[in-house]
């Protein structure tokens, strides 16, 4: 057949095992879910945005806030990544597809009616979920609603999703990688998808065996969670933040990956420190599962447990702070520029370390019995996973969109966008940090007065965050269909790697013969 | 049922509209009685070891503010100077390894500097020895029980729930200083007295929290979990649960009224007095009046959030023409004593005493035009809870 384009029309889409076709609907499917999880945040800010009842009942604020959390983590972020590593993975290894294409298609497909599962428990008798995106046993078993089985059944599925698509990473990543790229030559957001792969591989499992406890409790009479049958409600805690901690690193290491091109990119210098910066990514992903417990730090653990987590906890601190200064390396005596791509990066590593900041607060489990189950805790998870992961995908979109697409996006637009977001964020989630410390529990529809002033500035901030997300999709609309030709293959100057050896936009099919690797193009 | 998140009491989008851009006004100038507001800052606290954990708090803080002005000072510099404009030819270098392990062994070291004082909190939080007094603290969707654990067994107990009106919570009325962490009931404990608390839960989890206390817990069902405090300073704290617990988690905050010894006796003594007292009314037998009387209070404390202020239901069935308050008073008291499993209708059998059971059923069988004429004593409801 040779270089064949795609098929025509909707079968294109529902039978591709194209890795590009596969990542773009990867992307869109998780920008339609980041908009549905952010419409959900919407109605929370508005029902915050005063004290007392105003727009949903109690019932239904705890709907929102779990499926807030549920659809970001597991529609949003988690897919976003999942389709740039399809599409970026085999283009910067030199490789033709993904290394199970069939796999690849299935491991997309069956999102949407997950998805499609989830979303419709909102319309069941009783409710969607509403025991918060923890579900922590017994509210999520003996007291959750009659549709939590839609809910285990959906998150099995994507957990399905989500360990054949790490599969079908790691098998690319071993096996295609162009004659001469050797493993401390590859891309670092190779490295750090590669990483996360693993740790996926490890940890959905344990997310399953989690909701299947439940299942089991809800409708087969066992007790693993209910004390009345002789099972413990603390086990569920510990079995979800077993998978749980390592999840949040899921969340932010490819975000690591994306920056960790572009800053170099930008600055017109190669990444300082990269073999550190792997051995990071590697010492953190360790970690991860090691420090489960400090989510639990009011649990009522014995002390020696107690302690042991703070310790381990607290080392996160030194791989993550290598990784800081490695970027901030990067940049100095560099020759930057503040494209749209580097702006959202630079942000990243500010707001990023700010939550880290933050999370070494937290680790210290003496103070953390008052920040526990706080607005502070919201903010310091916002810190990191919008401003690390939302933020880094945002960079990654403007970095290679070009290149996708063979069209230049608006600077002008995407600058707007990043100054918008970057003032909403900070206005949305900065107070949250002082009405935590101040006592204002986490999850509440109605606060006590005391907290208005901020919760107030808090909702005006979000909703300035989520109005300016419909400007990037009016961006990346436009790119496609009115934006300037670009067709030079190093769309940006700075830029290094083997994709941009390729013709842009890049062909159906690329790299159907391996690649001369040239030593200017690789890393390390 | 579906449709119940929409506001209940809808009033058309314009008054709406136009309630709250008053509400807006008023959140930010006129609360008759101003609570401490742009309040930045963990809440110092009364006791010895939150003050530990304030401390620890503010240096944590501190060592961050610090290393960040440094990192991000650099930051910003290299942003500043080595723009392209100022800095046209980049630099080529890209490793320095003592550069890098001089940064992994930095952090390292202050980290090691946060060890001594966090463990030495931690272990004092955790030394639960030689306490004055227990209290045994049990969480319910929406409301704690406080057991005063005494060596004779007499303990003394009750229910503490939130006292906030539900029309304040629905801005019909304008919002007290305390609105939402106000309560029918405080837990009273003396000054100077080492107390334990020993938390648990009835139905899923929760948490007993008082950030001036420092005191955070997980009342596990099934667990029962340890903590203290020991304070010098009279006054009343407030708190929250601190743990997702349903519909009203956020509607179930304690205070705390800390008292001098002496007038913590005065106070044990009353409460032991309105036990023996109640033990006493058991044998006695009630007019009509008496009873709807007290069952009106009960209600208004106990069924108003679910039931409504005229029995029209809410969360709950309505009461008014309801097949089970105006039918067989064997099947009123098995709903109310043992609740319906599998909905928000909880076992009241634990929650109140006999006495107050009886009035609310009389209550129920004739308030909202039920007019059973029918009476419930007291006598009646012990023989029922017998007959379990």
């Amino acid at each position: 057949m040779g270089d064949h384009g795609p098929a025509k029309g909707f079968s294109r889409w529902l039978f591709t095992t194209n890795h590009k076709d596969i990542g773009t609907m990867y992307l869109w499917f998780s920008f339609a879910m980041f908009i549905l999880g952010g419409s959900f945040a919407m109605i929370i800010r508005a029902e915050l945005f005063q004290p007392g009842l105003q727009i949903v009942q109690p019932e239904f604020f705890n709907q929102m806030t779990t499926m807030h959390g549920l659809v970001m983590v597991f529609g949003a972020i988690m897919p976003a990544f999942v389709g740039l590593a399809n599409w970026m993975i085999p283009l910067m290894i030199g490789a033709p597809d993904m290394a199970l294409p069939r796999l690849n298609n299935f491991s997309f497909w069956i999102l949407p009616p997950a998805f499609a599962l989830l979303v419709s428990t909102l319309f069941m008798d009783g409710g969607g979920p509403n025991f918060g995106w923890t579900f922590y046993a017994p509210l999520s078993t003996t007291y959750a609603p009659p549709s939590v089985t839609y809910f285990i059944f959906g998150v099995h599925i994507m957990g399905a999703s989500s360990i054949m698509g790490s599969i079908n990473i790691i098998a690319t990543i071993m096996n295609l990688r162009a004659p001469g790229m050797t493993y401390m030559k590859m891309p670092l957001f190779v490295w750090t998808w590669f990483i996360t792969a693993f740790l996926l591989v490890a940890v959905m499992p344990v997310l399953a065996g989690a909701v299947t406890m439940m299942l089991m409790d809800i409708h087969f009479g066992t007790s693993f969670f209910s004390a009345a049958g002789g099972g413990d409600p603390v086990l569920f805690q510990h079995v979800f933040w077993f998978f749980g901690h390592p999840e949040v690193y899921i969340i932010i290491l490819p975000g690591f990956g994306v920056v960790s091109q572009v800053i170099p990119t930008f600055s017109r210098k190669p990444l300082f420190g990269y073999a550190s910066m792997v051995y990071a990514t590697a010492a953190i992903a360790f970690l991860s599962f090691i420090v489960w417990a400090h989510h639990m730090y009011t649990v009522g653990m014995p002390v020696a447990g107690e302690l042991y987590f703070m310790y381990a906890t607290m080392l996160i601190a030194v791989p993550t702070a290598a990784k800081v200064f490695n970027w901030i390396t990067t940049m100095w005596k560099g020759s930057l520029t503040f494209e749209t791509p580097m702006l959202f990066s630079i942000a990243f590593v500010f707001l990023f370390t700010m939550g880290g900041f933050t999370g070494l607060m937290l680790a210290i489990a003496p103070a953390d019995f008052q920040y526990h189950d706080t607005y502070f805790v919201v903010a310091h998870f916002h810190y990191t996973m919008v401003a690390g992961a939302i933020f880094s995908m945002s960079a990654a979109i403007y970095y290679w969109i070009p290149k996708w697409t063979g069209k230049m996006y608006n600077e002008t637009m995407g600058k707007t966008h990043f100054w918008i977001s970057f003032v909403g964020f900070n206005l949305t989630f900065f107070p949250q940090h002082f009405v935590g410390l101040a006592g204002m529990p986490r999850r509440i529809p109605d606060y006590a007065l005391q907290f208005a002033d901020f919760n107030m500035m808090s909702s005006i901030g979000a909703f300035i965050y989520g109005a300016s997300q419909l400007l990037f999709l009016f961006n990346v609309v436009r790119t496609i269909t009115h934006g300037k030709p670009v067709s030079e293959p190093r769309v940006w100057e700075g830029a290094h790697g083997l994709e941009w050896t390729l013709p842009t936009p890049p062909p159906y099919h690329t790299f159907t013969t391996p690649p001369d690797l040239k030593e200017s193009e690789m890393h390390g | 049922m579906r449709a119940n998140w929409l506001q209940r009491r809808s009033g058309g989008v314009l008054p709406r509209a136009l309630m709250m851009a008053v509400g807006l006004l008023s959140s930010l100038t006129l609360w008759a009685d101003e609570p401490k507001r742009w309040e930045t800052n963990m809440t110092p606290s009364v006791t010895e070891i939150g003050q530990t954990m304030y401390d620890l708090h503010m240096a944590v803080f501190w060592l961050c503010v610090v290393i960040g002005v440094l990192v991000f000072g650099v930051m910003f510099y290299a942003v500043i100077a080595f723009r392209r404009s100022a800095h046209p030819e980049a630099a080529q270098f890209h490793d320095n390894t003592s550069l890098e392990i001089a940064w992994t062994v930095v952090p390292f070291i202050i980290l090691l500097f946060m060890v001594g004082p966090s463990t030495k909190a931690l272990i004092e939080v955790y030394n639960t020895e030689d306490a004055d007094m227990d209290i045994l603290i049990t969480g319910y969707q929406w409301k704690w029980k406080y057991e005063y654990l005494s060596d004779d067994g007499k303990n003394v107990s009750f229910f503490s729930s939130l006292r906030t009106p539900q029309s304040e919570i629905n801005n019909e009325e304008p919002k007290g200083s305390n609105y939402l962490l106000e309560v029918d009931e405080p837990l009273v404990i003396p000054t100077g007295k080492k107390v334990r608390f020993l938390v648990t839960a009835n139905d899923v989890l929760h948490a007993w929290w008082v950030p001036e206390l420092a005191v955070k817990r997980d009342a596990i069902p099934g667990f029962i979990n340890e903590a203290w405090t020991k304070t010098d300073q009279e006054g009343v704290y407030r708190g929250q649960c601190a743990e997702l617990c349903g519909r009203d988690h956020g509607f179930m905050p304690i205070v705390v009224n800390v008292v001098s010894p002496e007038k913590f006796d005065a106070w044990m003594g009353k409460k032991r007095a309105e036990a023996a007292e109640i033990a006493a009314l058991m044998d006695k037998t009630f007019t009509m009046d008496q009873l709807y009387d007290r069952g009106r209070k009960v209600y208004q404390r106990s069924c108003v959030a679910c039931h409504g202020a005229n029995g029209e239901g809410g969360v709950g069935t309505p009461i008014a023409g309801s097949a089970i308050a105006t039918g067989d008073v064997a099947v009123h008291l098995d709903v109310v004593v043992k609740g319906v499993a599998g909905s928000a209708m909880q076992a009241f059998g634990g929650q109140l005493n006999e006495v107050d059971l009886a009035a609310v059923l009389t209550y129920q069988r004739n308030a909202f035009g039920n007019n059973m004429g029918d009476k419930v004593q007291p006598i009646d409801v012990y023989k029922f809870k017998k007959g379990q």
